[in-house]
């Protein structure tokens, strides 16, 4: 069970930790990026162990149930109400969600 | 009294729902400033389901199996209407649209929803130290932690603020705590119990289930809760489990394994406890074999790749758009960024970090493919064990409660508190915890029984086995005092 298969990656640096939170759409503070960096390296050197596993030949389990398509019939049903699901939005108009502009850059 | 008697009690009419529920708000608004095991306490709805119940019954109507019994619902399942936060600021204040389906199916058997109970932001953690609204106290010891992330639940049911409570387990969140609380948890087969309303944490693992003072009360709401729902496409379509019916039926033949790996690094008193129970199995008929499964030991960092992998997908909803928070900016990506930063605490964006981590380009092979790979061993493994066992017995957790802020800045040492429960959530399989005495401090000890998918029979016959041999119940120290007379006998008949 030693046979390395995959490449244990190399240590997460705060560089990663700066990507990791723009991809993740997470604002973070100079401080907290220096804090998660370490404590996340940690972690990550702790879960390489599995790289350490061999696995050639085993195929992955993303659900442990065997799953299949779930169909109904197409009939109409009622669904959430609009109004009580809007009532619960930061903002709305017009029966939508506002939000701030999305193509382009604000002015 | 057990939550069976109670209603039994109630549908007599020897009590009505509402004196039951009186009862259980008074307790709370006496204890729970010192506990915090609730986040929101529903007294007005509750006041007026107890009613609705009083009123059934006198109009000659059964009002189900559990008429009039108050439970606690952890706050991350959905309450139409009604608060529900995940122990986060960022859905604070929002009222979500629909019930989730065990809340209505508690409704439906006669239940009194009581409160909401404080947890771990989104179940994330395993001491509920990561509320933002502030940590729940261990009822047997306020210094400590109560564990988590149904921390409250756990606590509550513990104190006797609620005779049952609703939970969520997706690495060891039922069980832990519960364990550390010194009342039952049942983590059901993965597809068992509807999540339906059950805000997600890790889609594939998590399992919604009962915790109880008693294995019986386990059961009740178990077969409450468990069977299919349309709404849930991992729902299995299986009739409702009825565990409580073959309860008593003891575990003579049993085939029960001890895993060494399960035991491996706890701390004495707790592995002693393991192998008095096993005894205990041995005496009732029961065939007990020490039993390895090495693969169990791959189950930890597999999980911490995996659970944070599948959060940092589920918590992309999160964005200021259709419900919770909203930090306002000019763009609505500068607008989610800044969301989400005011929105989540440390842990959750330290998971929401390592899962997106996980899962980026260059790294998805060695980190995520790789712990599903190895989740396939761990099911492999267990698969091999039962078809010579029919459950397994080890701890529920290496140590007993541990102290408030002993561990909360040190993220893998709280992850390691989780390393006997994660194997079972890997498989889909079910566990349960069964208190079993007290460790030097006489704080209490958890065993855990864990059995193939759908094996929730023989596991609920060899713990109720178990806890009818256990040491007297440790009183808590919250609360124990000052619990009316219902509860005060719960305590003695243990």
């Amino acid at each position: 069970m030693t046979e390395p298969v995959a490449a244990r990656p190399e240590r997460l640096t705060r560089e990663d930790a700066a990507y990791v939170a723009r991809l993740a759409r997470v604002d973070l503070t100079e401080e907290e990026l220096d804090l998660y960096a370490g404590q996340l390296a940690a972690v990550l050197d702790h879960a390489a162990q599995v790289a350490a596993i061999a696995t050639s030949g085993v195929e992955p389990t993303a659900h442990t149930l065997p799953l299949r398509n779930v169909l109904r019939d197409d009939v109409v049903r009622p669904s959430l109400e609009r109004d009580e699901v809007l009532a619960q939005a930061p903002r709305a108009e017009d029966g939508r969600f506002w939000v701030p502009r999305i193509l382009g850059e604000a002015p | 009294m057990s939550a069976s008697e109670l209603a039994e009690r109630v549908r007599r009419g020897e009590t009505s729902a509402t004196d039951v529920l009186e009862q259980y708000l008074a307790a709370i608004d006496e204890c729970d400033s010192e506990l915090h095991s609730f986040l929101t306490v529903l007294g007005d709805s509750a006041r007026s389901e107890a009613r609705e119940i009083d009123r059934r019954l006198s109009a000659g109507e059964d009002p189900g199996p559990l008429a009039g019994v108050p439970v606690a619902v952890k706050d991350n399942l959905c309450t139409r209407g009604m608060s529900t936060t995940c122990g986060s600021h960022i859905l604070e204040g929002w009222l979500p649209p629909y019930d989730a389906t065990v809340v209505e199916r508690l409704r439906a058997a006669g239940a009194v929803v009581v409160g909401k109970t404080n947890l771990d932001e989104f179940a994330m953690g395993s001491s509920t130290e990561n509320s933002a609204y502030g940590p729940t106290h261990n009822p047997h010891d306020p210094r400590r932690v109560p564990g988590g992330s149904s921390g409250g639940s756990a606590a509550a049911v513990a104190a006797g603020l609620v005779p049952l409570a609703l939970g969520s387990d997706t690495g060891g969140s039922i069980r832990q705590p519960a364990a550390f609380c010194g009342v039952v948890g049942l983590k059901p087969t993965y597809g068992m119990v509807s999540r339906y309303g059950l805000v997600a944490f890790a889609s594939s693992l998590d399992q919604v289930g009962p915790l109880a003072r008693t294995v019986a009360d386990a059961a009740i709401l178990f077969d409450v809760i468990g069977g299919h729902d349309p709404r849930d496409s991992t729902s299995l379509e299986r009739p409702n489990p009825l565990a409580l019916t073959r309860l008593e039926e003891g575990v003579d033949g049993m085939r029960v394994g001890v895993v060494a790996e399960l035991l491996d690094g706890a701390d004495a008193s707790v592995v002693g406890r393991v192998h008095e129970t096993a005894e205990v199995l041995a005496a009732a008929g029961a065939s007990v074999e020490e039993c390895s499964v090495p693969e169990v030991s791959y189950a930890l960092p597999a999980y911490y790749l995996l659970a944070p992998a599948e959060a940092s997908s589920n918590l992309a909803r999160y964005d200021g758009v259709r419900y919770g928070l909203r930090v306002n900016a000019p763009s609505a990506e500068s607008m989610n960024g800044a969301t989400r930063a005011a929105g989540f605490g440390s842990e959750v964006k330290r998971r929401i970090m390592l899962g997106t981590y996980a899962l980026s380009a260059g790294y998805y092979d060695a980190y995520y493919g790789q712990a599903q790979k190895v989740r396939t061993l761990i099911i492999r493994a267990f698969a091999r064990v039962y078809e010579r066992v029919d459950v397994l017995l080890g701890a529920t957790t290496p140590t007993t409660a541990f102290e408030l802020g002993s561990k909360v800045d040190d993220p893998l040492s709280m992850y390691l508190s989780d390393v006997c429960t994660v194997p079972t959530n890997l498989a889909g399989h079910p566990a349960i915890s069964v208190p079993f005495g007290v460790d030097d401090l006489g704080l209490p000890v958890g065993v855990q029984l864990l059995a193939p998918a759908l094996g929730e029979m023989s596991m609920f016959q060899a713990a109720a086995v178990i806890e009818s041999a256990a040491p007297a119940a440790v009183l808590p120290q919250i609360c124990a005092t000052t619990i009316g007379g219902s509860r005060t006998s719960a305590r003695g008949e243990r």
